[in-house]
């Protein structure tokens, strides 16, 4: 008989995954730390490849001390942590990842699986936002923070949030050219969170610069932004949106968009963890509590992936859930250190639900695209075949038949969008659709290896 | 898509092969920015509705997708230019 699994599995290596693997390793563990990316830091402290110099001011700004403390926590376990580089986990069975690394097939077996697998930009689908040009907003910061790159000469910045504002000021710093900031919400619903914002203290502060920036350096903003359509001919020549009552042609070249972000959940749905509809966030979201377990033994969340709260929220969370499992193994615990976690978790609730509410998903913006709007890009799916469709009240069955959420990105991108469309079309709320189920592999991998 | 070099610039040449052609791209870039430092496109949608140039930029929207002789189909974005690489668009 070979001897019982005991492998503590770490999904992502991001802030989560990295305060995680460090409490692990406090408690006497070595787990098996995954990530797909080549290195670690997760999107937010994303390290370039090697060769780049620019230093962490210029790479990270106001959060450069967070990205070199989080960094050296994790050069700090090198050597106590199994870690993978470069490994993707495509499946998750009971006890059982499935991952591939550089082509080869491999399985990690776990006793316990932390996830702390991130989030990604959740868009509106808009006319032309397919064209060359046009990326999310995070993959705007991801060319220039690990690339050296902007997306254009010329970049409009569309969407809400956050990462709207500052991927807008650091293409400005880096010496981009930033077209316009459009945000989608109004100024008065940000305003009306502002005594909520408050709470957030040094966040807040931060956040107020962020927005103020584009005004005092002279680039266009406009709040309350309607867009109509990205324009061009083989890349992007114009954005064509509705300000202040009239219409408006923006010229730049490329559209960085993004309006807020979603968790990448698709293990957690694998795992069988029950998903509970959020009325704030409008997104199906997996069950946890505040400690990091789900209701399925042996899986445990953290971070963005389980629901969006920014990287300071994922760094304690993923120390509190690893906690989470130096208990369940009956392992000692430190119990001041974990009263502190419960406590600053706790300190952040008010901050994070004013912050949605201050940038809300503009769901009317995409229950109303245009028929004619591609809203899956991956199968070519329009919001209007998704409406044709739309007999049957469940957006799986809406999946059967247009292909909507079908291709290459499981639904990443157009699912929380084809939601608002299809309830729209149904006349009932977007919570009663439903969400697309998470499937195998949860990223496209060789034939050959599905199979087996 | 123009693809703007703001940074970085100071790293080694990398030859590779962009449909048959020499293309060059600088050590530590992705496929995808190599391939738009030489083009204007990445791939071009199999439903006829136009050129394509990732979206996401972290391997999640699947719509970077390109073919390296000898690696099959590989995500751009998530994959570093090498030396003699033969990229093909699809
Ligand atoms: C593109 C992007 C840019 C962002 N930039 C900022 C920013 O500048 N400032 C800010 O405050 N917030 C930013 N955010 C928000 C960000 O989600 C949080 O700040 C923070 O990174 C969350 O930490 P995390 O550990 O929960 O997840 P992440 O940092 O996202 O880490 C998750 C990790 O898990 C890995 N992973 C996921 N699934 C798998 C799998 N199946 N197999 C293997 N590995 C997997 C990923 O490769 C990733 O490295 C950004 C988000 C995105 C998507
Ligand atoms: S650009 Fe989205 S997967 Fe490559």
């Amino acid at each position: 008989m070979s001897a019982p699994v005991s492998t503590v599995a770490v999904v992502g290596a991001g802030p989560a995954g990295t305060r995680a693997a460090e409490v692990l390793v406090r408690a006497g563990l070595r787990p098996v730390v995954l990530d797909e990316a080549p290195d670690n830091g997760g999107r937010i402290f994303q390290r370039p490849p090697p060769g780049f110099t620019r230093p962490y001011e210029a790479l990270y700004g106001s959060v450069a001390p967070q990205a070199r403390a989080l960094h050296a926590a994790f050069d700090g376990l090198r050597g106590r942590v199994d870690y993978r580089p470069s490994t993707l986990a495509w499946h998750l069975r009971p006890g059982t990842l499935h991952t591939l690394s550089d082509g080869q097939a491999g399985q990690v077996d776990f006793a316990q699986a932390i996830l702390c697998t991130g989030a990604m930009d959740r868009v509106v689908p808009l006319p032309g936002w397919t064209r060359p040009g046009v990326t999310t907003l995070g993959g705007a910061q991801i060319a220039l923070k690990t690339q050296g790159c902007a997306i254009g000469r010329r970049v409009a910045f569309l969407g809400t949030g956050p990462l709207l504002w500052l991927v807008a000021m650091q293409y400005a710093k880096a010496g981009a050219t930033v077209a316009a900031v459009l945000d989608t919400t109004p100024l008065a619903t940000k305003a009306r969170q502002a005594p909520a914002l408050l709470a957030g203290g040094r966040a807040f502060l931060t956040g107020l610069r962020m927005m103020a920036w584009p005004r005092l350096h002279g680039v266009k903003v406009v709040e309350g932004a309607t867009p109509l359509e990205i324009t061009g001919t083989d890349g992007v020549d114009g954005l064509r949106y509705r300000g202040g009552g009239r219409e408006h042609v923006l010229a730049c070249d490329a559209v960085a968009m993004g309006w807020g972000l979603k968790p990448e959940t698709q293990l957690a749905d694998l795992a069988g963890v029950p998903f509970d509809f959020d009325l704030v966030q409008r997104l199906h979201l997996p069950r946890r509590n505040d400690a990091g377990r789900t209701p399925v033994v042996g899986i445990y969340l953290a971070g963005d992936g389980a629901r969006i709260g920014g990287a300071e929220l994922a760094e304690l969370q993923g120390a509190r859930a690893a906690w989470s499992v130096v208990e369940d193994r009956g392992l000692p615990l430190d119990l001041p250190e974990i009263a502190r976690l419960d406590r600053a978790i706790a300190a952040q609730a008010g901050f994070r639900r004013a912050l949605d509410l201050a940038f809300p998903y503009p769901h009317a913006l995409a229950a109303e695209m245009p028929d004619a709007t591609t809203l899956c890009r991956c199968e070519a799916v329009t919001a209007g075949e998704l409406r044709a469709a739309a007999a049957p009240h469940d957006l799986n069955r809406a999946k059967a038949l247009t292909r909507l959420g079908m291709g290459r990105c499981q639904g990443r991108v157009c699912g929380p969008p084809g939601a608002e469309v299809l309830a729209a079309a149904l006349g009932c709320e977007v919570s009663e659709v439903g969400r697309l189920r998470g499937q195998w592999p949860v990223k496209p991998v060789p034939l050959s290896m599905a199979a087996e | 898509m123009t693809l703007v070099r703001l940074a970085e610039t100071a790293r080694a040449r990398v030859a590779f092969t962009l449909d048959g052609a020499p293309a060059e791209a600088l050590e530590g870039d992705t496929l995808l920015t190599a391939i738009l430092a030489n083009g204007t496109h990445v791939r071009t949608s199999e439903f006829g509705d136009g050129a394509r140039a990732g979206f996401c930029w972290m391997g999640a929207c699947q719509d970077c997708g390109v073919w390296v002789v000898g690696l099959g189909r590989q995500r751009a974005c998530a994959t570093p230019v090498r030396a003699g690489m033969e990229v093909v668009r699809l």
